[in-house]
């Protein structure tokens, strides 16, 4: 936080404690946090005009946490995962904070960048056909990290590489060393990802949709690999998907994004008990429920989402939320944490309270 | 007040496919023009003014017998126009109900087509042009013929590839569900979807041609005396080279600027009429 | 490995001999018979009667073909009309001049190309991309034996460096050597590589183009190579698919656009033979030679489809599942 809301809130507050941490966390309380995002803002340059893509984006994660990022396509959550790791575009304009570990990555070079990558900072991505070169044997796409960051042999980086497809449970490892990447299954390509993304034990592992492209039999044993990994090495987890039944499953803390920002964000129980922001409540009601009546329609969100160049200044969700009022569109709603009485930063975002951006939300709060 | 289409005023704002389009245009022009006038008959000899620089009287100087290089430029435009249309013509007309049927039909039909395609592939097509007008006798026909037969597999290879992919689309499969015949799906859906492909392609074979057309007249084997044509006036001004070195730029540059306008043209339209066509980004 | 290559060997094979026929055939299905065709109009019946005899037309085509093919593939081949001396000989002597030829445009090609198409592709969108791209359209658009005319005007007519056209041999007793050759066919094979050049630098381009925007390139990003790495480690290779293949191709225009550009200097080489042969009507030449460029042409073909089985495993492997 700055200097100016640390003076307001020492002077509003006497007793609150105005450090980043607060007592929920204490476990915690002396190192920096895993990943801590302030305000996170993307804008681009486009063929039709300026676009602000991600519009104040704010969280931060600990070790060991997994984080769900939630939300329809173009809403910024991949653009989020891409501008923490760095591999936006050179004339994307990135703004604000992103600390791993307490560096700033923002600040840091491309070559000190490159050396974060894939050692401290690992993704994966939702085409596992697409995103292995078919010219390489798996092997060899395995061992690039270690000969890269750790300066390992080629045989040594062979030997670990076996070693890893083991730990990814791919069944008959060692025949499948050499071979390319069209000669396997779609879920044996992403386990092939996954233990790339691990090979020089990140700290923490971004999957951007890792099971869209999979079959949904395949999904489950991925994700559930995924997790276990991430628990064995104590990693941190940031999880993307539009699925909401995969995040009540697989992630502790759930983030809904809309339009270029977050909208609510909450410890998965919380979040589906109860639900503050008008289009998560949309979202949740929109699911298919087992055991309606016959003939009754499925619930739908009016509208569509906004192209990216249309975003209105205010709240990206005015125009399809039946709640919305004039001071909605006026500029984005700051979060506010529920189950408390006043505004605070957002980069006090917290593992275990429930936040939301909207203006209306006392009024709205709903139950499952 | 006429509103231009949408399209056409995307056309207009597209710098190569203005440019080509404009030149492919003076080329035509030209040609039409040249059917009833050019400022001296092609024919007219006249020797005491034999290699003259150009003048007012002669805007490109004469060449080696006193002919006008203007009117000879001019009505040269005729020949490489009509070795275009038909090479490509023929390679239209044949190539691309070949491949239509190797794609509708597949099996073995389709490998014997591309089989007889890739085989005149490997055959060096101007050697083979060589080969048919040293049999047949030099001249026109026989070099069209001979371009124009090794257009067939180009666009033959071109159709049946996008037909292909025209095929495996869901509302051809639905087509074929309703009970659609073949037939009735390649006319209907394959090939409107199929046009813009064989448009662009159609530009580049046609400065192709011209191209092949110009090289086997300066062989001597393309189009003969007394028709004009820009590959034969090259060969003539190179035993000119030393007294009048120009008469070997000018025919040069109307073959250049032909095909440079093409090949503009045939860009242009490559980005307009299917963006994903394009190749480069 | 093993499957992939019988097959293209086969291939090879059945192209050879289909060609073989082809050419076969094509003289045969002449406007009269070969003999006419070769003396002309003015021939009179005793000298067409002994032509016929010399060529052995009165026996049946199919003899004479496997006579022909019989022949070759010993290494004998038959004798030329117009120079009374076997044709193999004749080839071998011109090929002194055009495969030096051949491949000097080639390496021109290449080098040129490559490092303009990556230079372009890694600036895309520039001014400098932009330069490269104009460059190459107009390259596209110049017919080769106009560009010679054009290099022998300004470097053999008007600063007088090298000669207007001719060889002069590669050994130095005939009055050449390796430099005087090399020097006549500069301008030769800047001519033919001119063009070619042109394409496959656009070809380079957008291959590598094409390649940096596939999804494993951010992968590679994702594991931490900076941008030359992921360049030289994993684009390159891939974009040189499509740019081999066009190669390939190139190569066969190389050896035909070589029958123009020897006629424009006047070079001794393959092109030149068959271009006087067909003006001297001497038929056994001009299928010796048309059958010898072909094979070249096919064997490229044939080799440059083992290089991609090297190249690409896709190729090699049957795939296994999915």
């Amino acid at each position: 936080m700055d200097f100016v809301t640390y003076l307001i809130r020492a002077c509003q507050e006497p007793d609150k404690p105005t450090s980043m941490t607060n007592s929920s966390a204490t476990s915690h309380f002396d190192q920096p946090p895993l990943l801590a995002v302030h305000d996170l803002r993307v804008a681009l340059q486009t063929a039709h005009g300026h676009v602000d893509a991600l519009r104040g984006v704010s969280f931060v994660m600990q070790r060991g946490d997994t984080l769900g990022l939630i939300g329809e396509s173009g809403c910024g959550k991949s653009l989020t995962a891409l501008a923490v790791m760095g591999l936006l575009p050179e004339r994307a304009q990135v703004t604000g904070s992103v600390q791993l570990n307490g560096t700033e990555l923002t600040q840091l070079s491309e070559a000190v960048l490159c050396k974060m990558r894939g050692a401290r900072m690992a993704m994966i991505f939702q085409e596992p056909m697409t995103a292995l070169n078919p010219l390489h044997p798996i092997w060899k796409q395995i061992a690039e990290p270690l000969q890269l960051h750790q300066s390992m042999s080629l045989a040594a980086a062979k030997k670990r590489a076996l070693e890893l497809l083991e730990r990814v449970q791919l069944p008959r490892a060692k025949e499948r060393l050499d071979a390319y990447p069209h000669q396997l299954s779609g879920g044996q390509r992403q386990r092939v990802m996954i233990s790339i993304a691990l090979a020089c034990q990140p700290d923490i592992l971004i999957a951007d949709e890792p099971t869209t492209a999979l079959d949904v039999t395949v999904q489950k044993e991925v994700l559930s690999l995924i997790r276990q990994l991430v628990t064995e090495d104590g990693m941190g987890l940031l999880l993307i998907s539009h699925d909401l039944g995969l995040m009540r499953d697989q992630v502790d803390r759930v983030m809904v994004m809309y339009g270029g920002t977050v909208v609510e964000s909450a410890r998965t129980p919380d979040l589906f008990r109860t639900r503050a922001h008008p289009y998560t409540q949309g979202l949740f009601a929109a699911r298919p429920q087992l055991g309606l009546k016959r003939g009754t329609r499925l619930q739908t969100i009016p509208g569509n989402v906004p192209e990216i160049f249309k975003w209105p200044q205010g709240c990206a969700f005015a125009d399809r939320c039946p709640h919305a009022q004039a001071s909605c569109r006026m500029a984005v709603p700051l979060p506010e944490q529920i189950h408390a009485n006043r505004n605070a930063d957002s980069s006090s975002m917290q593992t275990h309270e429930h936040w939301v951006s909207c203006l209306k939300w006392q009024q709205l709060e709903t139950s499952a | 007040m006429i509103t231009l289409n949408h399209p056409f005023k995307r056309a207009l704002k597209h710098p190569s496919f203005v440019a080509g389009s404009a030149v492919v245009l003076l080329l035509v022009v030209s040609a039409v023009v040249s059917l009833f006038w050019s400022p001296y008959p092609v024919g007219d000899i006249d020797i005491p003014h034999k290699l003259a620089a150009s003048s007012a009287q002669h805007w490109f100087g004469t060449d080696s017998l006193g002919r006008d290089i203007a009117s000879l430029l001019l009505v040269g435009s005729q020949n490489s126009l009509l070795v275009g249309f038909i090479a490509v013509g023929i390679g239209l007309g044949v190539g691309v109900p070949l491949g239509l049927l190797a794609s509708a039909k597949r099996g073995w039909v389709e490998e014997v087509v591309m089989r007889a395609a890739d085989f005149t592939f490997a055959f060096p097509a101007l050697l083979s042009a060589i080969l048919l007008t040293s049999i047949y006798g030099p001249g026109l026909v026989v070099s069209i013929t001979a371009i124009g037969i090794f257009n067939i597999p180009v666009f033959a290879r071109i159709t049946r590839g996008a037909a292909n992919s025209v095929w495996t689309r869901d509302y051809t499969m639905a087509a074929r569900a309703a009970g659609k015949t073949k037939w009735a799906i390649t006319w209907e859906h394959v090939l409107p979807n199929i046009a813009s492909v064989l448009i662009v392609q159609a530009t580049v074979q046609f400065a192709i041609a011209i191209l092949a057309e110009a090289a086997l007249s300066y062989l001597g084997l393309g189009t003969q005396p007394p028709q004009p044509s820009w590959g034969r006036m090259l060969n003539e001004a190179q035993s000119q080279m030393f007294q009048a070195p120009m008469l070997a730029v000018y025919p040069g540059v109307a073959i250049a600027l032909a095909v440079l306008g093409l090949n503009l043209m045939g860009d242009g339209l490559r980005d307009l009429l299917d963006p994903r066509l394009s190749r480069t980004r | 490995m093993s499957s992939f290559v019988f097959q293209r060997l086969l291939s090879f094979f059945i192209t050879l001999a289909v060609t073989s026929v082809v050419v076969f055939g094509v003289l045969e299905w002449l406007p009269g018979n070969a003999a006419q065709v070769i003396l002309g109009e003015t021939a009179t019946p005793e000298s067409l009667a002994a032509m016929e005899e010399k060529l052995g037309l009165n026996q049946p085509a199919l003899s004479r073909y496997l006579q022909w093919t019989g022949c070759l593939l010993q290494g004998h081949s038959g004798m030329s009309i117009s120079y009374d001396t076997p044709t193999a000989d004749l080839m071998l002597e011109r090929m002194h001049v055009t495969l030096p030829l051949a491949i000097m445009a080639m390496s021109f090609t290449v080098l040129i190309a490559l490092s303009l198409g990556l230079y372009a592709a890694s600036k895309q969108n520039s001014a400098a991309d932009a330069g490269v791209m104009t460059l190459s359209q107009l390259g596209l658009a110049l017919p080769n034996f106009w560009l010679a005319i054009l290099l022998i005007l300004l470097f053999a007519v008007h600063l007088q460096w090298v000669s207007a056209g001719g060889f002069p041999g590669w050994s130095e007793e005939d009055g050449g050597g390796i430099w005087a050759g090399v020097a006549a066919l500069l301008l030769p094979a800047m001519a033919l590589a001119a063009v070619q050049t042109a394409i496959l630098t656009r070809v380079t381009r957008s291959a590598v183009i094409e390649s940096m925007s596939e999804d494993y390139v951010r992968t590679a990003r994702a594991k931490g190579l900076s941008k030359s790495q992921v360049l030289w480690g994993h684009v390159l290779r891939n974009a040189m698919i499509p740019v081999v293949t066009v190669m390939g191709l190139q190569f066969g225009n190389l050896i035909t656009s070589a029958i123009v550009i020897e006629n424009v200097f006047v070079l001794p080489g393959i092109g030149r033979l068959i271009f006087q042969a067909i003006a001297n009507r001497d038929l056994i030449v001009v299928r010796d030679v048309v059958m010898l460029l072909s094979a070249m042409v096919i064997l490229i073909n044939f080799l440059i489809d083992l290089l991609y089985a090297w190249i690409d495993p896709r190729l090699k492997t049957v795939a296994a599942g999915s």
